[in-house]
C-alpha cells in the first residue's frame, strides 16, 4: 500500500467508449450479411440508403441516450414524431413560405414537451415511465382529436429536401443531407457527453445523491435530457415527414423501437452506464437487422417479434455481464 | 479485557497450510488456523490481507487450492455454503440480508420452511424461533415481529439467530459491529458471551481493535495473505498488534498536530445555529486547525455536518466565512463558498460506483462549478498522487477499488475544488489501517496549507488522536469544548451529558 502506481494512463488505448464493442460487433456481421443478400449493398450507393433510413431513429436514440443514462424513460416520443408531423402539415399546407417559420415552431414544440416531462418528473416526483406513457396518450388523444384520424395539409417541397434528397460528392455519389445532418448531431453528441455537464447525467444516472451533495442541480439535468429527447424527435419528426410523407401512424411503435435500440448498444436501463455512440450504433443495427430481414424475404409482421427478443436478450446478456465473476480481494 | 485461558479442547475446526489464488494471484499462502469450542478467534488484518477469503473458505464459498479443512478430527470438503451449513459452520455476513417485510421467524427460516401437510408449518417456525432467542436470552423480541420494525442490533441478533438454527457448531462473523451504533455493540459482546458459552466455537473478522482485545482468546494476524502471528489475546498489547498488522506502532499514525502560530484567523464561525435536529449551536473554525466533534451516536454530530454543509441548513441563528455572513441554502452554495463535505456513508453519497476514477474526482468540479469555474486549471495525475491512491489507471471504474482507495477518491473530489473549510464525517470508516494512516496525513497536509477542518469520528482514540480541540455533543447541543489530547473520559463524560463543561 506504500508504492503508489502512476495513475496517469500514458499508454492510453484508443476506445470508443465502455460497452461499445458487442453491438459493433453485431452491425459489422449484419452489414457484411448485408453484402451477400443483397445486390445493393456492393457499392456505398446501398450503405448510404440504409443510413438515410436509420438516420431518423439514431437521432432519436441521441435524445433517449440521454434520458435512459441518467436514470429515466421517455415513452412519449413516438407520438411526438406522430404530432410533429401533422402539426407540419397542417400549418404549411404546401405554402413554401411557411418552412422557414414552421421548423423553428416544431423544434420549440418538441422542447416543450421535452420541458413539461422533465417537470413533471422531477418536481412532482411521478416516475418518467408514467410522465410519458401519458404524454404518449395525451398526444395520441390530441393527434386524432386534431386530424380526425386522417391529417390535412401537406408538406412543402423545401420541407422535405432534408428527409429526401442529397447531395452529390464524388466517389461517393449521391449523399443524403439527412446523413450529413446525422453526422453533425453525432459529433455535437459526443463532444457533450465528454464535457462536464453530460459527464455529470451520467453520474446522476449512477448515484443522483453523490451529484446532488457535489453541488450539482441534478433537476435541471435531468429536465435537460427529456428536452434533448424532445428535440431530437422533433428533429426525426421532419426527416421522417419529408422520408414518408404526412400519415397519422408515422411515429407509431417508434419509442418502443428506440428503447430497443439503445438497450442494443449495451445502455443500462437505469441509468449510470453507456456510451452515447453504441446508443446510436445500436440504432443502426436494429434498421440493419430489419433490412436483413426484409432482403431475407421475413414477414414485415415480424420486426416487432423480433424487436422484443432483441430488448430481453441485451438487458439479459448486460445484466448476466455485470454478475462479477471475479472473485473480489476486499476483507 | 477478557483473560481467559485457552481451552484445551480438540479444536473442532483445524484448517493446515490452506493456499489460494485468484487469476494467478496467491491471496493466501500457507495459513493455519484452528477454532475451539467456546474460543473467539479473531481475524485480523489490512483490507486484502485475505481475511474474507479465508472465512469464504470456511464456509466453503471457495475451495483451497492447497491445505486441509478438517472438522470435528475428520477431512472436510465443502462445495457449497449449503454443505457447510449443513456440517455445522455458518457465516454471519456485514451487510444484512433479512426481509424487513417479513416476520423474525420467517426470515430465520427463509427458503427452508418446516412444512405440514403441503403447508408453512408457522406455529412450529414460530416456536422454535423462540426457543433460539431464548436460549441467547433475547426475549425482548417476538418471533411474529416484521423485521422492519426491529432496531439495528436486534436485526443482528436475528442474523445470527439464522446462522444459529442450522445447529452450527462454528460460527464465521464479519464485521458484525460495523452497522451498529456504540451502545448497540454492548448488546453483541453479550450475545458473544452467551455463544461461548454454549460451546460454539467463533471466527470474528473485525476492523476494530478494541472488540478484538475485549471479545476474543485467541488472534491470528494475515498481512497480504501470510500468518504473520497467532497468539493468545492476553500475552497481546494494542500497540504490538498493530505493529504486526502494518509494521509500526499505533501513535507513530497520527501526525504532528498544528502549532500555536500554524493556527490562523476564524475561518467559518457558526452563532446559535439550529434546526428540526440542533440548538444553540456556536462554533468557530480557524484556518490550520483540525477540530474534533464528537459525541454518541444520535447526537447530532452528523447534523453540524450536514447542516454547515447545506444539506439540512440550520433554520436560526447566523453564519459567517471569514467574518462575513453567508447564507448555506443547499450543497451547491456551500461548495460554492469553498466548503467541502465527506459524508459518512462513502458508497450512498460519495460516490457514483460505476463511474471512473476520473470521473469521480471531477465530479464535484463539473456539477458544483459550470464553464466560469473560477478555479485554477488542475492537474489530475498530480492530485491522484497527493490522495495516494492506488489504481490500475484514471480510467478504472470506482467500485473495484478497496474502501479506503474509495475514501481516497472522494477526498480527492474535494480538493479538486480547493476547499477552504473541509468536513469529514468518519473520513476512515472501514478502511484498512494503512489507509487511515494516508488520510491521516493528507487531513494534517491540509490543515497545515491553511484549510479549516471539522472532523466527527466515532473512533475515540482517532479523533483524540488528531484534533487540536476536540468538540463534544449531547442531545443536539455542543456540551463543551476539550483542549488538545484529552482524555477518553474527558469526552464520554460530557458526551453523555454527566456534567456540562463551558468552553475552554
Amino acid at each position: 500500500m506504500t508504492e503508489t502506481l502512476p495513475a496517469t494512463g500514458k499508454t492510453r488505448r484508443i476506445r470508443l467508449a465502455d460497452g461499445t464493442g458487442p453491438v459493433l460487433a453485431v452491425l459489422a456481421v449484419l452489414l457484411v450479411a448485408l453484402a451477400f443478400a443483397g445486390p445493393a449493398y456492393s457499392e456505398p450507393a446501398g450503405y448510404l440508403a440504409l443510413l438515410k433510413r436509420a438516420a431518423p431513429l439514431m437521432i432519436l436514440a441521441i435524445g433517449q441516450y440521454f434520458v435512459i443514462v441518467s436514470g429515466g424513460f421517455d415513452l412519449s416520443v413516438g407520438s411526438l414524431v406522430t404530432a410533429e408531423v401533422v402539426i407540419a402539415a397542417r400549418l404549411i399546407d404546401g405554402d413554401e413560405g411557411a418552412t422557414v417559420w414552421v421548423i423553428p415552431l416544431l423544434l420549440a414544440t418538441g422542447a416543450l414537451v421535452g420541458l413539461v416531462n422533465g417537470l413533471i418528473t422531477t418536481r412532482l416526483l411521478v416516475p418518467s415511465f408514467i410522465v410519458t406513457l401519458g404524454m404518449l396518450l395525451v398526444l395520441d388523444g390530441a393527434v386524432f382529436l386534431w386530424t380526425g384520424g386522417s391529417p390535412r395539409g401537406a408538406l412543402s417541397e423545401a420541407f422535405r429536401v432534408v428527409g429526401r434528397e442529397g447531395f452529390e460528392v464524388p466517389l461517393l455519389g449521391a449523399v443524403p443531407w439527412s446523413v450529413l445532418l446525422l453526422a453533425a448531431l453525432v459529433v455535437a453528441a459526443v463532444v457533450f457527453m465528454r464535457g462536464g455537464t453530460g459527464r455529470t447525467l451520467v453520474a446522476i444516472g449512477d448515484n443522483e445523491t453523490s451529484v446532488l451533495l457535489g453541488g450539482g442541480r441534478v433537476e435541471r439535468l435531468r429536465t435537460l435530457a427529456f428536452v434533448l429527447s424532445g428535440v431530437s424527435a422533433a428533429i426525426a419528426a421532419i426527416l421522417l415527414g419529408g422520408f414518408a410523407g404526412v400519415s397519422a401512424q408515422v411515429g407509431d411503435g417508434l419509442e418502443f423501437r428506440v428503447i430497443t435500440a439503445v438497450v442494443l448498444g449495451g445502455v443500462v436501463l437505469g441509468g449510470g452506464r453507456g456510451s452515447v455512440v453504441a446508443a446510436m450504433a445500436g440504432a443502426l443495427t436494429l434498421e440493419a437487422l430489419f433490412s436483413l430481414l426484409n432482403l431475407l424475404g421475413v414477414a414485415g409482421g415480424l420486426e416487432s417479434a423480433v424487436q422484443g427478443v432483441i430488448i430481453i436478450a441485451a438487458v439479459a446478456y448486460a445484466s448476466v455481464g455485470r454478475i462479477p465473476f471475479r472473485t473480489r480481494r476486499s476483507t | 479485557m477478557v483473560v481467559t485461558g485457552l481451552t484445551d479442547e480438540a479444536p473442532v475446526v483445524r484448517m493446515r497450510g490452506i493456499g489460494k489464488q485468484f487469476l494467478g494471484n496467491a491471496v493466501l499462502r500457507d495459513v493455519d488456523l484452528d477454532l475451539h469450542p467456546g474460543e473467539v478467534h479473531a481475524l485480523v488484518g489490512e483490507n486484502g490481507a485475505g481475511k474474507s477469503t479465508l472465512m469464504k473458505i470456511l464456509a466453503g464459498v471457495h475451495r483451497p487450492d492447497s491445505g486441509s479443512v478438517e472438522l470435528g478430527g475428520s477431512e472436510a470438503t465443502f462445495g457449497s455454503p449449503r454443505e457447510a451449513q449443513a456440517a455445522g459452520i455458518s457465516i454471519v455476513h456485514q451487510e444484512f440480508n433479512l426481509l424487513g417485510d417479513r416476520t423474525v421467524a420467517e426470515n430465520v427460516y427463509l427458503g427452508r420452511e418446516p412444512v405440514r401437510r403441503g403447508q408453512v408449518d408457522r406455529r412450529r417456525m414460530e416456536a422454535d424461533t423462540a426457543e433460539l432467542l431464548d436460549g441467547l436470552g433475547e426475549r425482548g423480541i417476538s418471533p411474529r415481529t416484521p423485521v422492519r420494525r426491529l432496531a439495528v442490533a436486534q436485526r443482528q441478533v436475528v442474523e445470527i439467530v439464522k446462522a444459529l438454527s442450522t445447529d452450527a457448531r462454528v460460527l464465521a462473523m464479519d464485521e458484525p459491529t460495523a452497522a451498529l451504533a456504540d451502545h448497540e455493540v454492548e448488546l453483541l459482546y453479550g450475545l458473544v458471551k452467551r455463544l461461548r458459552q454454549r460451546g460454539i466455537a467463533i471466527l470474528y473478522v473485525s476492523h476494530r481493535l478494541r472488540e478484538v482485545f475485549d471479545l476474543s482468546q485467541r488472534i491470528t494476524v494475515l498481512k497480504d495473505g501470510e500468518p504473520v502471528t497467532s497468539t493468545a489475546t492476553a500475552e497481546l498489547t494494542p500497540d504490538q498488534l498493530v505493529r504486526h498488522m502494518v509494521g509500526r506502532p499505533l501513535d507513530a499514525l497520527f501526525p504532528d498536530r498544528a502549532a500555536e502560530s500554524e493556527t490562523g484567523a476564524v475561518r467559518l464561525a457558526v452563532r446559535g445555529g439550529g434546526n428540526a435536529r440542533l440548538a444553540g449551536i456556536d462554533l468557530e473554525l480557524r484556518a490550520g486547525e483540525i477540530v474534533g466533534l464528537a459525541g454518541l451516536q444520535g447526537a447530532g454530530r452528523s447534523a453540524v455536518a450536514r447542516a454547515i454543509c447545506g444539506v439540512d441548513p440550520f433554520a436560526t441563528g447566523t453564519l459567517e466565512l471569514e467574518g462575513r455572513p453567508v447564507t448555506i441554502g443547499s450543497p451547491r452554495s456551500a461548495i460554492r463558498h469553498g466548503i467541502a463535505f465527506v459524508t459518512e456513508d462513502r458508497k450512498g453519497e460519495g460516490l457514483a460506483l460505476r463511474q471512473s476514477v476520473r470521473d469521480n474526482a471531477l465530479l464535484v468540479r463539473r456539477a458544483a462549478f459550470g464553464r466560469a469555474r473560477g478555479l485554477g486549471a488542475l492537474d489530475l495525475a498530480a492530485l491522484l498522487r497527493s490522495v495516494t491512491l492506488v489504481a490500475r489507471g484514471p480510467g478504472q471504474e470506482v467500485r473495484y477499488l478497496s474502501g479506503g482507495n474509495q475514501q481516497k477518491v472522494v477526498l480527492a473530489k474535494w480538493l479538486a475544488v480547493e476547499p477552504r473549510v473541509l468536513v469529514v464525517d468518519e473520513p476512515t470508516r472501514g478502511i484498512d489501517v494503512g489507509a487511515k494512516k494516508a488520510v491521516y496525513d493528507l487531513l494534517r497536509g491540509l490543515a497545515r496549507g491553511g484549510v479549516a477542518i471539522l472532523m466527527i469520528s466515532s473512533e475515540l482514540p482517532e479523533l483524540i488522536g488528531m484534533s487540536d480541540r476536540v468538540l463534544v455533543m449531547h442531545e443536539g447541543r455542543l456540551a463543551g469544548e476539550l483542549p488538545a489530547g484529552p482524555s477518553e473520559e474527558a469526552v464520554m463524560t460530557l458526551a453523555t451529558g454527566h456534567t456540562t463543561v463551558e468552553a475552554a
